[in-house]
């Protein structure tokens, strides 16, 4: 039988490899948002799993408000990102910690 | 049995595709990979018993979202080797505090906290029981200002990214219809009055 313990630690591997991944890609705007949605996602799992254990739907509705939400940041993140390689042809992290204007 | 055993694949599917959506190389490949994490997520979604968000998962998640970033990543003409700078210096202290945190997770939700005499596996739904009847149930009573608020969100989201990419039309050299037409004849011939013929000059030699 599957108990909530092997959710909650697919839930944990996944939190953590995108926790290095933020580490490891740190010049890559694009991958860096990748590994937010990442984390959203083991966040979810989390929450559908207490849901499912608990017998209670509020979690799956949380899971519905985390989703508009990331679908939100990721629409506005990739729309700061097209408007920034337009201006300095770059995603670099390195090239855009100057607030110049 | 079996339950485990479509547990354990699309738990080790999730997982893989999220090691290489940090790892690999071209940002394509990662959104993609990225694509597949969703789907092996959608599918324990599944065996938890939460179809709706499953379904919105893959329809919202891979439909959208990502195609939206992979629409972003193909537009922009990006350096990859630049921006992979760094990425053997960064590994050693990116694996350390992965696995430090990984262990610390793992020491509260293992199986003596979170396992099955703790708590225990639900009865499964009957055939009766509608996920997405009673989501929509809890969503439209006791959620109902979350909800609008989330729509409120979304439109949020819509105005801010059309306003970020929209290019006035100052910066761009498209014609504009309206002002064509309202020409006038003034405005684009201007008439000057001149000699027919233009004088040969006198000490010019003869040919």
């Amino acid at each position: 039988m599957l108990a909530l313990a092997d959710f909650l630690i697919v839930g944990a591997i996944l939190f953590c490899l995108s926790v290095a991944g933020i580490f490891i890609n740190r010049k890559n705007i694009i991958v860096l948002l990748m590994c937010v949605e990442l984390m959203l996602l083991a966040v979810n799992l989390n929450f559908v799993a207490f849901s499912h254990f608990n017998q209670d739907i509020s979690g799956q509705v949380f899971v519905f408000f985390i989703l508009t939400v990331a679908a939100a940041e990721s629409a506005i993140g990739l729309a700061i990102l097209v408007v920034l390689f337009r201006n300095r042809s770059s995603i670099n992290v390195d090239d855009i910690s100057a607030m110049r204007g | 049995m079996f339950e485990q055993i479509v547990f354990y694949a699309f738990a080790a599917g999730l997982i893989f595709a999220a090691f290489m959506v940090i790892t690999v190389r071209n940002p394509v490949h990662a959104a993609l990979f990225l694509v597949a994490g969703f789907f092996a997520s959608a599918g324990l979604w599944l065996l938890l018993e939460a179809e709706f968000l499953a379904i919105a998962l893959v329809l919202v998640y891979v439909g959208a979202v990502m195609v939206l970033f992979l629409f972003v990543v193909m537009m922009l003409d990006i350096n990859i080797t630049v921006l992979r700078e760094g990425f053997t210096a960064n590994l050693p202290i990116a694996g350390i505090v992965a696995f430090l945190m990984l262990a610390a997770i793992g020491l509260v939700v293992g199986r003596h906290h979170f396992g099955l005499t703790e708590i225990p596996a639900p009865q499964a739904a009957g055939a009766d029981y509608e996920n997405t009847a009673a989501l929509g149930r809890v969503l439209y009573t006791q959620y109902l200002l979350p909800f609008e608020i989330a729509a409120v969100v979304l439109l949020v989201a819509i105005i801010a990214a059309i306003a970020l990419t929209l290019r006035s039309t100052r910066q761009t050299k498209a014609p504009r219809p309206e002002r064509q037409v309202r020409v006038t004849r003034a405005e684009r011939v201007r008439l000057v009055s001149m000699a027919a013929e233009k004088p040969a000059p006198a000490d010019a030699p003869e040919a």
